[in-house]
């Protein structure tokens, strides 16, 4: 054991002493080129391309009409981790720094207060923390739901259609029980299966064969891991309703519509808002009202005429409120 | 006889040569890879340590994330120490942190002294609870714990998130119909004190430590401690010695968990959230501490005391990780293949170090040392 | 309930059940080998990301389904080379060893996958065999013998795995330096290369139940496997380091996975407690082992490097 410990010791005192070396030789951060640019940072918790959540807002912000510098941190599912970043990228200075994830919250409100000159935009949430450099967002995911709800009703001729969950929380529910309510109004049966995860590619798949056992013959499901319960529908021939993004590169012949988060309406928003002298301290809606949930169709996929004018009927009464 | 004073020599140095060179070439690697990826490796070494050691605040956070690394490590020295393998350490958290939030919901305005002793009690035998169950499973029935200690680390994710969406949800997010599965913002009187004005070190740091000193005196002088290594070094004579070995298994299991279940309290109270919110996986919430605390009690020689530092180099390599990530912007996922590489090649530098000695030796360069240096194998 | 009862739902319950446990079986049979010589590879679930990953871009460039599936093993192989010389040569303590490589396999999948793919694209899944005359009987057709090759080989390899511990020389010298090494070694065994072989074979068997994963699936994403691999390891002990019980382990995960599932389908299982019934199976497969009470020992060097002093 004593030799053993000796060893330790030595191990630590060596990779101490190359740590300092390190530290000693490192200078201080680059700071970005602002160059006059919009400097915006996202962090987030999933993959940046992941066809859902984060993905749409890297879409978003890249679609915004301004000069924009954009750095991105994704993957941060520790909160910790996106902590440090989220207060890095303040360090560094960015204009814009957007914590995409409702468990950043309690971070930022330890963040926010030691960078009045930066703005954070927070979400998914409904209040800012009562901070007033935070401007916060959420997106009506309902009724993105309802309007896909009613069209897979409508082309469901065995009037069973399945959906894939992750857990039963935050927008998943939103969106799944928008959906619910927009088939059952079309007279369809819709059974929901929670997975229990949001990352379970395999059980999301199983999940979705097991709704085609029971003759289901039209599939949905909200959180990353459908990417599992897409490939399933393609093998069975089943239509497929997206959501988040838009999913239509996972089954371009077999995937209906999309409701696709537009955020930049609301980043839009934000940052005249910012421009006039306001950091934060408003919540905002993503709404059909205010175009930005978006039921995209996808062309490759053939919607009877009256199904399509049922759904853009649907959108209309959303868009109304 | 003692070793000759060049064999001493010889040793020292490939003591420190060969560890050195074991890091070296992980980051070597690491640096090909960020060369791969169009990074320029020096700036990506520097982002590294500057995001561990960079700043007062940095060093902080990077000693907070160690925090569970120590006490997970520790009470992994325990159970190792006893011959079991404890791979729950991530269903012990997520235990401890539940009752101790339950805790802290019941009484919430209860004096910080009285509710932050009560949330870390309530943490340590939350874990220790979660931890009993494996070791009385494989003391009473026979059920190996690797297999029962992977399957609650399934079993409490699964629980975590019934709770939090369900019973223990704040009551606004239903109001708000936004449902996201966290508890209300628990009561400030349970919130670990910030040691340091201006960074997030708290009072969860020295408990950690405190708690990994504990462990050495529990293993190595007090009775209990005996008893649990002598279990570990051999159930039969243990047995023979009137030693009650199903207990002293199920003890050393709960206790293992019982310092995870605390780093669960610590998570939570010492969080700048002072709430539980789940992403639906346990790493979420846990950081994956309950894995990498293995490594640092595994790196750290299995003993208490060096788990410390050995959680503060992962601590550093996990905060560093993120900065840079966010400098350079290459993907984190690169840090964590680092992590596995500077594993891989640190724990294997040890024999390295044996053999080369020996070839050292044995082309008779230098004499020969009567006392073998082995290293333990656990 | 009624519902469930039914000869379709039933018939599908199976045939999810060993669709799910194809690669449970595959790793666990690998891990299986590996830990009767003596060594415990915690690092299952790292290869297992890195072969599907590399199965899933294989298939993604080529199209070739076998190539992909050649490729993971190859990706195996050479996890399996990296970890032997780990723990055999450099006696690396192996559980820390095993989960350095979980950890890189973890991340170098992830950051191959952004680099290379970036956006999950779908693949060609496996396509399903008809055994002749066995697919059509009744009932057990379809779950059992209208499944895709991967299912048949890592069913197949349960007998032959069985064959090659217990009636080959090979088989004999790893039981033997799985059990006493010094020993073996005094009887003129390679303790090292005996133990370098069966990792070899044990990190194939990961590499394929990457790829079984990943061509059912006909996709990849970051930490596509959740831990599987550590289920594995865990469904050895539940086995007793025995193929067929390990087999046994596997398909009771499966079967109450795919239970689980179907009644949640069925609305048997309200959304209430969705995540309490993702419980099942873990619970069942402690309950399962409590039940069984198998009093058997672990290989005595099990996680005991060796060498000759």
């Amino acid at each position: 054991m004593k030799t053993k410990m000796r060893f330790t010791a030595r191990l630590f005192a060596v990779l101490g002493a190359f740590a300092l070396l390190a530290t000693a030789c490192g200078g201080d951060d680059d700071t970005p080129e602002a160059g006059g640019a919009l400097t915006v940072a996202i962090v987030a918790p999933s993959a940046s391309d992941d066809l859902a959540f984060t993905q749409s807002m890297v879409d978003a912000v890249n679609a915004l009409d301004r000069e924009i510098t954009l750095s991105i941190t994704d993957g941060t599912f520790i909160v910790e981790e996106a902590a440090a970043a989220i207060r890095g990228y303040a360090e560094d200075g960015i204009n814009v720094v957007i914590a995409h994830g409702t468990q950043y919250g309690a971070s930022l409100a330890e963040i926010a207060p030691d960078f009045p000159d930066t703005t954070f935009i927070w979400g998914t949430a409904t209040d800012t923390q009562g901070l007033d450099n935070v401007f916060a967002y959420h997106p009506a995911a309902d009724q993105g739901g309802y309007v896909n709800g009613v069209m897979a009703a409508a082309i469901s001729t065995t009037g069973v259609i399945g959906v894939v969950g992750p857990i039963e929380a935050g927008d998943a529910v939103a969106y799944i029980n928008g959906f619910v309510e927009g088939a059952e109004a079309g007279g369809a049966t819709v059974n929901v299966t929670y997975t229990g995860s949001f990352g379970d590619v395999a059980l999301a798949a199983e999940a979705a064969e097991a709704h085609i056992t029971n003759n289901a013959d039209v599939l949905t499901g909200s959180a990353q891991m459908v990417v599992g319960a897409v490939g399933v529908a393609v093998s069975n021939d089943v239509p497929w309703f997206g959501t988040q993004a838009n999913q239509t590169s996972l089954a371009p012949n077999l995937v209906v519509a999309s409701q696709v988060y537009h955020w930049e309406v609301v980043l839009e928003e934000m940052l005249a808002l910012r421009d006039s002298g306001t950091k934060g301290g408003q919540a905002f809606e993503l709404n059909m009202a205010n175009g930005g949930l978006v039921i995209e169709f996808n062309d490759g996929y053939s919607l009877p005429a009256d199904v399509k004018a049922a759904a853009e009927a649907a959108i209309a009464e959303k868009s109304a409120g | 006889m003692f070793p000759k004073k060049g064999a001493v020599l010889i040793d020292k140095l490939l003591g420190a040569l060969v560890p050195l060179m074991a890091a070296a070439v992980a980051f070597a690697l690491g640096a090909i890879m960020l060369v791969a990826l169009g990074a320029n490796p020096f700036e990506g070494l520097q982002a590294l340590f500057d995001g561990a050691f960079g700043s007062g605040d940095r060093l902080a956070a990077t000693a907070v994330r160690a925090t569970p690394l120590i006490l997970v490590g520790a009470g992994i020295t325990i159970a190792f120490r006893t011959s079991v393998i404890n791979i729950g350490g991530e269903s012990q958290i997520i235990a401890g942190a539940l009752l101790s939030t339950v805790t802290a919901l019941s009484f919430p305005g209860l004096t910080p002294y009285l509710l932050v002793p009560m949330v870390l009690m309530a943490g340590f035998i939350g874990g220790g609870i979660a931890g009993a169950i494996p070791g009385a499973l494989k003391a009473y029935a026979s059920v190996n714990e690797i297999l029962s200690t992977i399957m609650l680390n399934l079993i409490m994710v699964q629980f975590m998130n019934y709770l939090l969406r369900g019973p223990l949800i704040d009551p606004y997010e239903l109001e708000a119909g936004t449902r996201i599965p966290q508890t209300q913002r628990l009561s400030d009187n349970a919130s670990l004190p910030t040691l340091v004005d201006g960074t997030r070190l708290h009072l969860g740091v020295p408990i950690a430590v405190a708690a990994a000193v504990a462990a050495y005196f529990l293993l190595w002088r007090t009775p209990v401690g005996f008893r649990l290594r002598a279990v570990g070094h051999s159930p039969k004579a243990a047995r023979a010695a009137g030693i009650n070995v199903q207990r002293n298994i199920t003890l050393a299991l709960g206790l293992s968990g019982a310092l995870a279940g605390l780093a669960g309290a610590i998570l939570v109270f010492g969080s700048q959230g002072q709430r539980m919110v789940t992403d639906g996986s346990a790493a979420g919430f846990t950081a994956s501490a309950g894995f990498n605390g293995i490594v640092a009690a595994l790196f750290g020689g299995l003993h208490p005391l060096w788990t410390v530092p050995s959680a503060f180099l992962f601590g550093a390599l996990l905060t560093g990780a993120t900065q840079l990530q966010r400098v350079l912007q290459v993907p984190s996922s690169l840090a964590v293949a680092l992590n596995g590489i500077i594993v891989i090649f640190v724990i294997s530098s040890s024999r390295v170090r044996v053999r080369l000695k020996k070839l050292l030796e044995n082309s008779s360069l230098i004499n020969k040392p009567d006392q073998e240096e082995t290293t333990e194998a656990t | 309930m009624d519902d469930f009862f039914t000869t379709s739902v039933l018939v599908a319950t199976a045939a999810a059940a060993i669709r799910l446990a194809t690669p449970y079986l595959l790793a666990a049979l690998g891990e299986t080998i590996g830990q009767r010589s003596g060594v415990l590879n915690l690092g299952v679930d790292g290869v297992m990301l890195l072969s599907a990953f590399f199965a899933y871009w294989t298939v993604l460039s080529t199209g070739n389904l076998w190539l992909a599936a050649l490729v993971a093993l190859l990706v195996g192989l050479i996890m399996g080379v990296i970890y032997a010389v780990i723990t055999v040569f450099f006696e690396a303590t192996q559980g820390i060893s095993g989960i350095g490589i979980f950890i890189f396999g973890l991340g170098f999948s992830d950051l191959m996958f952004r680099q290379q793919v970036g956006t999950p694209k779908p693949v060609p899944r496996l396509p399903s065999v008809n055994i002749p005359f066995l697919a059509d009987l009744p009932y057990v057709g379809e779950p059992l013998f209208q499944r895709s090759l991967m299912t048949y080989l890592a069913f197949g390899l349960v007998p032959l795995t069985v064959v090659l511990l217990n009636k080959t020389t090979f088989g004999l010298n790893v039981r033997a330096v799985g059990e006493n090494p010094q020993a073996a070694d005094s009887l003129g065994v390679s303790v090292e290369r005996t133990r370098f072989a069966a990792i070899m074979i044990g990190n194939a068997f990961a590499g394929l139940a990457g790829a079984a994963l990943v061509l059912q699936l006909g996709i990849f994403q970051p930490n596509l496997t959740q831990g599987m691999g550590f289920i594995a390891v865990a469904l050895v002990y539940f086995g007793a380091w025995r193929p067929w019980g390990v087999m046994g382990g596997a398909l009771l995960y499966g079967v109450v996975n795919a239970t689980v599932l179907q009644w949640k389908a069925l609305g048997i299982i309200p959304v209430s407690i969705s995540d309490l019934a993702g419980m099942a199976p873990a619970i069942l497969t402690i309950g399962a082992l409590i039940l069984l009470a198998r009093r058997v020992h672990a290989p005595a060097a099990l996680t005991k490097p060796f060498s000759r002093h």
